[in-house]
């Protein structure tokens, strides 16, 4: 007891409450303002690891539609977690307006803190980054989910439709809603304005010397074409082209689709965002002067959130080091980046702040991850041989441009193929006719089947569907008759 | 700064309201017994399960209840970070899982993320597979329970019972907490107290049964007001001082007699080993096996199994030799019914057990045996409770093999049945057809 002078001035700091919650967030706004964060209001609510999971289940929303699939996620999440495979998320935020954050009231004082910083750079991240402003309305996130719960208990409670054909809806739509635009800042043009467009194509450029040109032959476009443009947003189309839907189900296709839509962003901006809130909580967490025993500790739970992670991509760990390498060139650049790059136009602040907003995973990835980061980093490429994972490029000389486009292939929605769909009445015959756009990866087939399979569910009708399969043009068709792949010429 | 951020408070309230996914997990976990009920058939005809332990764990592949999204197959390569030295061709893992680690956690990234199967132990499985089936009415067979247990066991406490089964501790406390209870005597309570931690202290538990033998001569004199008032105050102090045991104190281990009645079956497996049972057929006959031992298990309480191996002639062996030794030469069936006959007739009469034989053969049979297996045959149809017979012939063979099925029809028996396997598949069907013949016979 006696042997260290200073025992009894050491606080015991993993015991705290919840004005210490309160004075120390305050310390960390005023810090994030500073430093000249933008974020909604924040609330934060404390719960504990069942509170938790449920949340991680329900992807954070306080409210929820009921769905199996949620109870078998908790069930998954849980067991992990009781099997000690994997541990819980030290926070969850949702885009709200205000912003609403999860605790785990386990937690020690320093993990409340440096979550608490955290926290707040997401905020600001959803504020600001062009991707949230597009496609979400944050003012409203809370309202919507809540009503999507309360639409789909309705139809669940409604003897006339029940449980089994909500979900033979559901199960469908699950499966099909990442089909769906993935940038929201372009804009969509209405059937109306497709025509118009079609119609300015066929034309052609105008030309200042027509009185002296023959007339050229101009081809009209077939405006009873469905749809005019292929369509990304694949329920939204069954939505409004199949007629024999009833009411209850075009509402779950919406709801399913404005779902997908608010996780989209998600998905788009995950490196830059976690790399993002941790970068703020870094530098907010080094600038509270915190007395040694939170510093050590802070220090020992930052590295172990941004570590890197031989074998995975780290978002915490790829995005952090994007972020202070932009920072460091243009506010320390080596000789040699000066005389490659020119000297910096902004200041390192003035520059991550615009990236932050206008940039999303992919985009960040390709202009801001260097040759020289991804040696590093030692970022490589795999691919599958027989029964192994082989490593096939590695970032060198040769190999970084194409272990770089790798990378950018699988961030995001880039992970998911994209498929159109391009006629609604193939073969004079209603049936639904959807490309994939091949860029080189083929469909897992038994997937597509049953992915395929729920699509034909929806449009009640024939669906086909274009892709290529090694190599080959083919068309894989569900109908009445089931699943058939067909190799085109 | 303007307080406007928000901290709610945890509350236990909150937070048992919070377990929301109650409901979703309710509906998932019925997906999951519905899925493998529909599957039962594929999933029963796994090698992996036949002849395991009870409690052993199994994984059941889900078909029903995966969630599929259109995702990239095994042709698209995928990125991530190595420790440092990463060269072209090193193997950073196995294929199937999601990436080489673990993988970010992606909804909809790649096939083998939403690889799903669940735990189920066998007994479960079983459960599930006999729910199914009509079960057999057993109720007439009530007459053949037998008594197989007598056994005694402690229940509770009396307050009346036989010296020998007197509780000293559950006693000596009674009277401490009618004691305490007594206002008046909270002093002698205390000092009771004191004595019986000093008793326990000693380990001395004598002293209650000394006690004990006063309380017959104490019961008149304990009406405390009566003796209070009684010129004999120096007894009232004495006794008051001393507070001895009353009989409302005393406490009695009470004990239950336990009779436990059994049903008993006995499974009689009979197997053709002669050369032309090949592995696979051995198989194809042990899955069958497998499916009647774990259904009678689950019908009665005490189930006995026999293997008897059969060539030219018969004779019982343990489940290892009968599933693994291969024999050669040729067969006589009725070896093996006469065999069967002869440990009934030893070991399990047919009027205490229930009886179930089954025969598997490839049904190359001699000639000359026919007549006397078919006499043996309706002999066993009629002390079993059902007999079977099952033909294995690998797909096709059955064109040119000779079989028994055309001598069996001749039987009459209700509760005998025939059934012809080629393929795993059939396993379950034909186990079914099987059942059903007993069904019958019940009704």
């Amino acid at each position: 007891m006696s042997a260290t002078p200073n025992a009894g001035a050491v606080r015991d700091i993993t015991v705290w409450n919840l004005n210490d919650l309160v004075e120390w967030d305050e310390k960390i706004r005023a810090k994030a303002t500073e430093f000249g964060l933008d974020y909604y209001p924040q609330e934060f609510e404390l719960c504990d690891h069942t509170g938790m999971l449920g949340y991680m289940a329900y992807s954070g929303m306080p409210s929820h539609y009921p769905h199996w699939s949620y109870g078998k996620s908790y069930e998954k999440l849980k067991t992990l977690y009781d099997h000690g495979v994997s541990g819980l998320p030290y926070e969850m935020v949702i885009n709200s307006n205000p912003a609403i954050a999860y605790l785990m009231r386990d937690n020690s004082l320093l993990l409340q803190i440096l979550t608490v910083a955290h926290v707040y750079g997401h905020n600001d991240f959803f504020k600001n980054n062009f991707t949230f402003r597009s496609a979400t309305r944050a003012e409203l996130t809370i309202e919507v989910f809540k009503s999507a719960a309360m639409r789909v208990r309705r139809y669940v409670e409604d003897p006339s439709i029940g449980v089994e054909k909500v979900e033979r809806i559901l199960d469908a739509a699950h499966a099909l809603s990442w089909q769906c635009r993935r940038n929201f800042a372009i804009k969509k043009l209405s059937p109306v304005e497709q025509m118009s467009r079609a119609e300015d194509t066929a034309q052609g450029q105008p030309d200042p010397f027509q009185k002296i040109h023959a007339r050229k032959q101009v081809e009209v476009p077939d405006f009873h074409k469905v749809p005019l443009e292929p369509d990304e947003d694949v329920l939204l189309f069954i939505r409004d082209h199949n007629p024999f839907l009833a009411d209850f189900e075009k509402d779950l296709l919406t709801i399913v689709d404005q779902e997908a839509k608010y996780f989209i962003s998600m998905m788009e901006t995950k490196i830059m965002n976690e790399g993002w809130a941790s970068y703020w909580h870094k530098k907010i967490l080094e600038s509270l002067d915190l007395e040694q025993g939170l510093h050590l500790e802070f220090i020992v739970n930052h590295n172990q959130v941004v570590r890197p992670i031989p074998g995975q991509i780290n978002p915490y760990h790829l995005g952090l080091k994007i972020w202070e390498d932009i920072y460091r060139r243009y506010t320390n650049p080596t000789a040699e980046e000066i005389k490659r790059d020119g000297p910096p136009a902004k200041t390192g602040m003035e520059k991550i702040f615009e990236v932050r907003e206008v940039e999303r995973d992919a985009s960040f990835l390709r202009r801001y991850l260097t040759e020289d980061l991804m040696r590093e980093m030692d970022i490589f490429e795999y691919e599958a041989r027989g029964e192994e994972l082989v490593v096939s490029k590695v970032a060198d000389d040769d190999g970084w441009k194409e272990v770089k486009a790798t990378l950018i292939k699988n961030v995001g929605t880039n992970s998911i193929p994209v498929l159109k769909v391009e006629d609604a009445d193939f073969g004079q015959n209603r049936t639904l006719y959807v490309k994939h756009e091949h860029d080189g990866r083929d469909l897992h087939i038994e997937y597509a089947e049953k992915s395929l399979n729920y699509l034909q569910r929806l449009w009640g009708r024939e669906v086909v569907l274009e892709t290529v399969l090694d190599g080959k043009r083919s068309l894989l068709c569900s109908n009445d008759r089931g699943f058939s792949v067909r190799a085109l010429k | 700064m303007s307080g406007d951020t928000i901290f709610r408070e945890y509350r236990i309230s909150d937070a048992e309201r919070s377990d929301r996914s109650a409901g979703d997990r309710l509906r998932h976990r019925q997906k999951v017994r519905e899925s493998i009920r529909e599957n039962i058939a594929d999933i029963i005809a796994e090698e992996s399960i036949i002849g395991k332990n009870k409690d052993r764990v199994i994984k059941v592949p889900l078909r029903g209840i995966k969630e599929y999204r259109f995702v990239f197959g095994d042709n698209s390569p995928g990125a991530s970070q190595g420790d440092g030295d990463s060269r072209p061709g090193q193997v950073v893992g196995k294929t199937g899982k999601d990436g080489p680690g673990k993988g970010d956690e992606h909804a909809g990234d790649r096939p083998g993320v939403d690889y799903y199967e669940t735990d189920v132990t066998l007994e479960e499985l079983i459960e599930i597979m006999f729910e199914d089936l009509e079960l057999p009415n057993l109720e007439r067979r009530a007459l053949r329970e037998i008594v197989s247990d007598y056994s005694s066991r402690r229940k509770g406490y009396r307050k009346v019972g036989i010296r020998i089964r007197l509780d000293k501790r559950r006693t000596a406390k009674q009277r401490v907490m009618r004691m305490l209870a007594s206002d008046k005597r909270n002093d002698a309570a205390e000092r009771a107290i004191q004595e019986s931690k000093a008793d326990r202290e000693a380990g001395d538990d004598a002293d209650v049964e000394g006690a004990l033998d006063e309380i017959a001569l104490e019961e008149g004199q304990l009406d405390e007001v009566a003796l209070a008032d009684s010129p004999g105050a120096a007894a009232f102090e004495r006794v008051s001082r001393r507070f001895p045991f009353h009989q409302k104190d005393l406490r009695y281990k009470h004990v239950e007699v336990d009779t436990k009645e059994e049903s008993n079956a006995a499974v009689i497996c009979i197997m053709d080993t002669s050369g032309s049972m090949d592995t696979m057929k051995k198989y194809l006959a042990r899955s069958f096996f497998f499916l009647l031992y774990q259904f009678i298990s689950t019908r009665y309480r005490n189930v006995e199994i026999v293997f008897i191996a059969h060539h030219t002639e018969a004779s019982e062996v343990t489940e290892e030799e009968f599933f693994h030794k291969g024999e050669s030469g040729g067969t006589f069936i009725s070896s093996g019914y006469a065999k069967a006959l002869e440990i009934i007739a030893a070991r399990y009469h047919p009027s205490l057990w229930n009886l179930y034989a089954f025969h598997c053969s490839d049904g190359d049979n001699f000639d000359s045996d026919n007549p006397a297996a078919l006499k043996d045959a309706e002999e066993l149809a009629e002390i079993c409770n059902l007999f079977g017979y099952g033909e294995i012939k690998p797909l096709g063979s059955r064109y040119y093999e000779s079989s028994m099925l055309n001598v069996f029809r001749r039987i009459q028996a209700p509760n005998f049945h025939t059934v012809l396997i080629e393929r795993k598949e059939d396993i379950w069907p034909s186990f079914k057809a099987f059942l059903a013949k007993d069904r019958v016979k019940e009704g």
